[in-house]
């Protein structure tokens, strides 16, 4: 029961951070109907420069650029692809890909072998209550995403940002017709989602991961099956998704030694296995209005 | 009336000459018209004329059919706005309630009418309110469970937010039942006589000649006919043609483009 226990948090946590990934994602989507495949390597560069600058700026200090570069490549991202190109939907998604294999291949470039930390203040800390034993990190993952998660859906629901962001993601040409500059609206989406990514890359690479490096990203690729099962335009369904993702990640793992005639590396492929099963279902995801194979 | 001055004084808004296609097919061909400051100015037309097309060149969301300004000027008083941003339309004052009505169905009507105007005073809102109470009484409902006519008001008192001192409205009886239709027509007199002028776009001729000062007549993407909208109504051709009234007389009206073909 408290091995249980102490997976199901370390699922909820994996999740939140998953969830904060897929927010991005589905933000994006919202805003652009672009589906970012360049995601994941925004989530790496923000991690890479919190690891690099850590050491001079402290860790929040360095977090806080990394924020920023992130959130600046992606509004770099809007502004080339879509603003400047003008081109479809479709081929800014493809666009997407391209731009994220520049990205990988030049962060993989620096990074080489290294494992690099981003110096988080919670290192391989505990906390033991009750017998059950959870690391630092993945309770200030919890709580993190869930502040951030928290602010992003008042904002979402309160602020003109928000109420402009679903005015939007329901009908572009009316808003616009209102005075809602898209440009801006579409622009902000990319900036949110870097963001979002570059905070979860701290808790991606944190303990008990040894660090960044350059198979980061593939850990954060995982939030693709989370924002998608959940239905790409759908914030309900990134959090659902994320946690769903999360969970089923560390319980699978936690238990594949008495699953082990299903194959090793479960719990990496059971987000998959999940997605789909999902997606047989529902094709437009838990809580989406698109199908997936319209985008 | 054979060449109207270009632009009259007090003109809120103008269109010269207007030309517009949707990639390679004309739409719109040297249209040109105007909106005297605080007239109502009605633009009448067959299905697939260019009323719509017209609505979108002014508001500058033609991009989002594929379509563009080909040559032209359309301007609101000293401001021009041919090919302007859609945002710096709104901010010039000319504000449209679209064909369809394009609520935001999966918001609130409050959230709805937020849009139209972000940083409107209390007493705008409160304006809106008193043109349509249903609107206050509803603002927490779900837009898209406002019945047709409601969706008509929500669309727009949520014009009416960004204070337009032009107001276009396309269609706003379509689909409508008649008491609902004679209510939308009423307020559009309301809002009128408080100061905002209308182009109003309608295939219900005869409401529109009824509420209207001037009138424009499109016929294929072109000014068939114009004139006083009293005199309009008066005319054979136009009542045998729009107003389902069928009686052989001479036209008295005089029109500037097209209507010889139309004795064809
Ligand atoms: N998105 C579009 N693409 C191509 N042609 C269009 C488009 N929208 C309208 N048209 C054409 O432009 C003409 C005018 O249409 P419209 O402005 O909608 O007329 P109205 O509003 O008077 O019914 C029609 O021939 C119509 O087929
Ligand atoms: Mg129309």
């Amino acid at each position: 029961m408290t091995r249980f226990i102490e997976l199901l948090i370390n699922g909820l946590s994996l999740g939140s951070v998953y969830a904060l990934i897929a927010l991005g994602f589905v933000v994006i989507f919202r805003a652009t109907e672009v589906v970012n495949f360049a995601h994941a390597s925004l989530l790496l560069l923000g991690g890479y420069v919190t690891a690099v600058l850590h050491a001079d700026l402290g860790f929040v200090g360095a977090l806080a650029v990394g924020v920023l570069a992130a959130a600046a490549v992606g509004a770099l991202i809007e502004l080339v692809l879509l603003r400047r190109a003008k081109a479809p939907r479709q081929v800014v998604a493809i666009a997407t890909i391209g731009i994220d294999i520049v990205l990988m291949a030049e962060l993989s470039r620096r990074l080489g072998t290294q494992v690099l930390s981003l110096g988080d203040p919670w290192r391989e800390k505990v906390v033991t209550i009750g017998g059950i034993t959870v690391a630092q990190t993945r309770i200030a993952a919890l709580v993190v995403a869930a502040i951030l998660i928290g602010l992003f859906l008042l904002a979402f629901k309160y602020t003109s940002w928000g109420v402009s962001m679903r005015a939007v993601a329901e009908d572009s040409e009316t808003s616009a017709l209102m005075g809602i500059r898209l440009g801006r609206i579409s622009m902000s989406a990319w900036a949110v989602a870097g963001a979002l990514a570059a905070v979860a890359a701290v808790f991606i690479t944190a303990f008990p991961t040894p660090g960044l490096d350059r198979t980061s990203s593939i850990a954060a690729l995982k939030a693709f099956p989370a924002a998608i099962l959940g239905g790409l335009d759908s914030v309900t369904g990134a959090l659902v998704g994320g946690l769903l993702i999360g969970v089923t990640e560390a319980l699978v793992g936690g238990y594949q030694n008495d699953l082990t005639f299903l194959g090793r590396g479960l719990g990496d492929v059971a987000p998959y296995v999940v997605m789909i099963a999902i997606l047989l279902v529902r094709p437009s995801g838990l809580f989406g209005t698109r199908e997936v194979s319209r985008v | 009336m054979v060449n109207p001055p270009a632009v009259r004084d007090g003109t809120a808004l103008s269109v010269r000459d207007l030309t517009v296609s949707y990639r390679a097919v004309r739409a719109l061909h040297g249209v040109s018209l105007q909106v005297p400051r605080g007239e109502i100015v009605a633009v009448l037309g067959a299905n697939g004329a260019g009323k719509t097309t017209l609505m979108r060149a002014i508001s500058g969301v033609l991009r989002f059919h594929g379509g563009s300004v080909g040559s032209g000027q359309i301007s609101c008083g000293e401001t021009t706005l041919t090919k302007a941003a859609p945002h710096r339309i709104v901010a010039s004052g000319v504000v449209q309630a679209p064909e369809g009505r394009r609520i935001f169905g999966r918001m609130s009507v409050e959230e709805n009418l937020r849009v139209g105007g972000f940083h409107a005073p209390a007493e705008v809102r409160k304006r809106v309110f008193d043109l349509f109470p249903i609107l206050g009484e509803r603002r927490a409902q779900r837009a898209s469970l406002l019945s047709g006519g409601e969706q008509q008001m929500l669309a727009m008192g949520r014009a009416l937010m960004a204070q337009p001192k032009v107001l276009l409205l396309d269609e706003p009886t379509l689909g409508l039942a008649p008491k609902m239709a004679e209510h939308i027509a009423n307020t559009v007199t309301e809002i009128n006589r408080q100061g905002t002028s209308v182009l109003l776009v309608e295939q219900n001729a005869a409401l529109a000649l009824r509420l209207s000062n001037y009138a424009y007549v499109l016929d294929v993407g072109e000014v068939a006919l114009e004139g006083a909208s009293a005199e309009l109504a008066a005319s054979d051709e136009v009542r045998r043609r729009y107003l389902g009234v069928s009686e052989d007389a001479t036209p008295v009206l005089a029109a500037r483009r097209g209507i010889t073909k139309w004795k064809g």
